[in-house]
């Protein structure tokens, strides 16, 4: 009798999943906290954002271990995710989907071209967003609802701009970005940075992200023999320029942006990565207490090193979970005014808190340079809004 | 005028692995009037089995392995790898829809590409994964332009690989039969052709120089990553649609036009126009090419008019 024994089969695994499906149900004091998170889960960016993932995954686990009380429950925070390609108009679908799912908060998007866009479906439903964006636009968009894990581009490209013109004495600068949001964003902040400080930029030119040949625009920076070359994007792009600087024989150094200070730029660009600067907003997560730990664990749960973001993700996540915690509530208009008024120490900075805008008001980047094939500390620039 | 070399150079590189690629497309659309579009993914996958060999080889012997004999042997291992896959391809995604109507074979072919990416995302990993730094950085300065030892490979090989191909195809009895096939299939069978095995050997071969594109592309660049073959894929599809799909000559020629324009495009693009348009319009620039070529020669540049089979 085949047929009765698959019937046992089956309605066996039936009672178990109904056991699975009816099981946290008995737990009568737990609440379940969603949070929607949307960032390139495919895509040549996803390793972007398969970092960002962890860091929050990793903020939220600890919490739930904390049995945090929020409405008089036992909050247990659930991370809904979807994958917006680090295409702005996926983005905006997906936005849509989470906001449909009930979250009562968004840490996401990861780049500035979808999260710009997607903050005006977030800002309708009155939902804080937390995001990795770090063009400045984001947040002037006069909503009350953006807030940042990260420092914006015009700290960032003015830290760099300065670094390029005072510390590297470079008169001429060549800037090259990649027509995202965000690294053309970062070229302009940096070309001002420049022109400020006394430097002069003599050629501007673009690539896509997603291109990997650079030599034609290269060689075209070489003859105008700039001391300096800035780049704004990824690392997919920044490693193979830096090699292919190297088989054109252009001595000048590359600056890049955050995007850049990863372990995929120096396995890229493998031995030409020496003589390589990048800037990268808060300070050294080995400088910090928390961030050593959060390094220990991230490593501990993932099996890897944490990338550039996940230090930004995870602190971003207790941003708003400490709101949540003060307000003692999970209602998006209850704990948003705590988010405001927030001020903790995480594992990227001493002193995270938000200005009117939803800016970090401590504004610090660190510039770092390969040396060996490694991420290097050269210095700190340290200044506070307002 | 050295800048002019070296933008020559640039462009005749990159043109020589679009010509591979676009080679398969056209080897393919010739016989069967099929757009293959998971042929850019089989190079991506090409790359990433060469990588992740030379990475185990590396790893495991750090120094003691000699650079040639690990690429050699990435490609020994990438390129039956390819075959196998493209060969699986056509076996059980195309061959069934081959009386269907054309629209069927070509979303079939979007779907078999996208499971590729998604396998291969399975696989590898989203991560980039890097070559390693294994041949000499040797650079040759000619005329003021320099020339690095992998450049002259590349072009050197692509150069012998396409004049093998042509060899094969108008030399030997399987490139007969591969023309007849592509003339017209059904006499071609009656005349005692076995059309399996000649559209079978098609994507034999357009795999496994899909392969060798792939090996290129990754100790070239020193990147790979599961969604390198989309990109590649749409510049050697251009180049194939601009020298004339399903002509052999065509997409070497189409390959080796495409880079260049693209590269002496960013190149002066920027000085031509006084800074008007910079090099953000260099893929605008390569697709006005296409745009004029199929408004004059809506066949491509060495494709001939043939009427329509569909």
């Amino acid at each position: 009798m085949q047929s009765t024994k698959t019937f046992r089969l089956l309605a066996a695994s039936a009672a178990i999943m109904a056991g699975f499906a009816f099981g946290p149900a008995h737990a009568a004091d737990e609440t379940v906290v969603k949070l929607g998170f949307a960032a390139p889960l495919t895509g040549p960016q996803s390793h972007y954002g398969e970092d960002m993932k962890n860091g929050l995954t990793l903020a939220l686990e600890e919490a739930n271990k904390q049995n945090i009380k929020l409405d008089g429950k036992t909050a247990k925070f659930e991370l809904v995710v979807r994958d917006d390609q680090a295409d702005p108009r996926t983005a905006v679908q997906v936005a849509q989907q989470i906001v449909d799912e009930d979250v009562q908060g968004i840490l996401g998007h990861f780049n500035s071209g979808t999260t710009i866009p997607a903050s005006r479906v977030y800002n309708d439903a009155g939902l804080p967003q937390i995001a990795m964006a770090t063009s400045p636009e984001y947040t002037q968009q006069n909503y009350d609802t953006t807030f940042r894990m990260m420092t914006s581009d015009t700290q960032q490209g003015a830290a760099a701009g300065e670094f390029i013109v005072k510390d590297l004495g470079a008169k001429t600068v060549a800037l090259i970005d990649d027509r995202t949001a965000y690294g053309q964003g970062l070229a302009d902040q940096v070309a001002k940075a420049v022109e400020a400080a006394g430097g002069k930029v003599i050629s501007r030119e673009y690539t896509t992200d997603k291109a990997n040949d650079f030599t034609s625009i290269l060689t075209n920076i070489k003859a105008k023999t700039p001391d300096a070359i800035f780049f704004g994007g990824l690392d997919a792009q920044s490693g193979p320029m830096r090699r292919q600087m190297a088989t054109l024989g252009i001595k000048a150094p590359l600056v890049s942006g955050e995007m850049t200070r990863s372990d995929t730029f120096l396995k890229l660009a493998g031995t030409a990565a020496n003589g390589t600067y990048a800037s990268l907003a808060g300070v050294p997560l080995e400088q910090m207490a928390a961030g050593k730990k959060f390094a220990e664990d991230y490593k501990a749960r993932f099996k890897v090193d944490p990338g550039v973001y996940a230090p930004y993700a995870y602190d971003g996540a207790w941003n708003m979970v400490t709101a949540m915690k003060e307000a003692g509530s999970a209602k998006p208009s209850a704990y948003l005014p705590k988010l405001r008024s927030l001020q903790r120490t995480g594992a990227t900075s001493q002193d995270i808190a938000y200005d009117k805008n939803g800016d970090l008001k401590e504004i610090s980047v660190t510039i770092y340079e390969v040396n060996n094939g490694k991420w290097e500390m050269v210095k700190t620039m340290v200044s506070k809004a307002n | 005028m050295e800048i002019l070399l070296q933008q020559l150079i640039n462009g005749v590189t990159v043109g020589s692995v679009y010509a591979l690629v676009a080679l398969g497309y056209t080897m393919v659309y010739g016989i069967i009037g099929l757009i293959n579009f998971a042929h850019g993914d089989v190079v991506m996958v090409g790359a990433m089995v060469a990588t992740t060999l030379v990475v185990a080889m590396i790893g495991a012997d750090p120094g003691g392995v000699s650079a040639w004999f690990a690429v050699i042997s990435a490609l020994l291992l990438a390129i039956p790898v390819c075959m196998v896959l493209g060969w699986v391809a056509e076996r059980y995604a195309y061959r069934p829809l081959r009386r269907a109507p054309r629209l069927a074979a070509l979303i079939t072919a979007i779907g078999v590409s996208i499971i590729i990416q998604n396998v291969a995302m399975m696989v590898w990993g989203r991560n980039y994964l890097s070559f390693p730094h294994i041949i000499e950085p040797l650079v040759f300065q000619v005329g003021g332009a320099r020339i690095s030892l992998l450049q002259i490979l590349i072009i050197v090989s692509a150069t012998a690989i396409m004049a093998g191909l042509l060899m094969v195809v108008h030399r030997t009895r399987l490139g007969t039969a591969m023309r007849a096939t592509a003339q017209n299939r059904e006499v071609a069978g009656l005349m005692g052709v076995n059309i399996n095995t000649v559209i079978s050997a098609a994507f034999l071969i357009g795999s496994a120089l899909a392969a060798v594109a792939g090996v290129m592309v990754t100790t070239y660049y020193g990147v790979a990553q599961y969604t390198m073959g989309f990109m590649l894929g749409l510049k050697a599809f251009t180049a194939a649609v601009l020298g004339g799909i399903g002509n052999l000559g065509g997409a070497m020629l189409g390959g080796l036009l495409l880079g260049i324009i693209e590269s002496l495009g960013a190149g002066y693009i920027g000085d031509l126009t006084n800074g008007v348009f910079g090099s953000n319009y260099q893929d605008v620039f390569s697709f006005i090419v296409l745009i004029m070529v199929l408004v004059f020669r809506p066949s491509g540049l060495l494709g001939e008019r043939v009427g329509d089979r569909a």
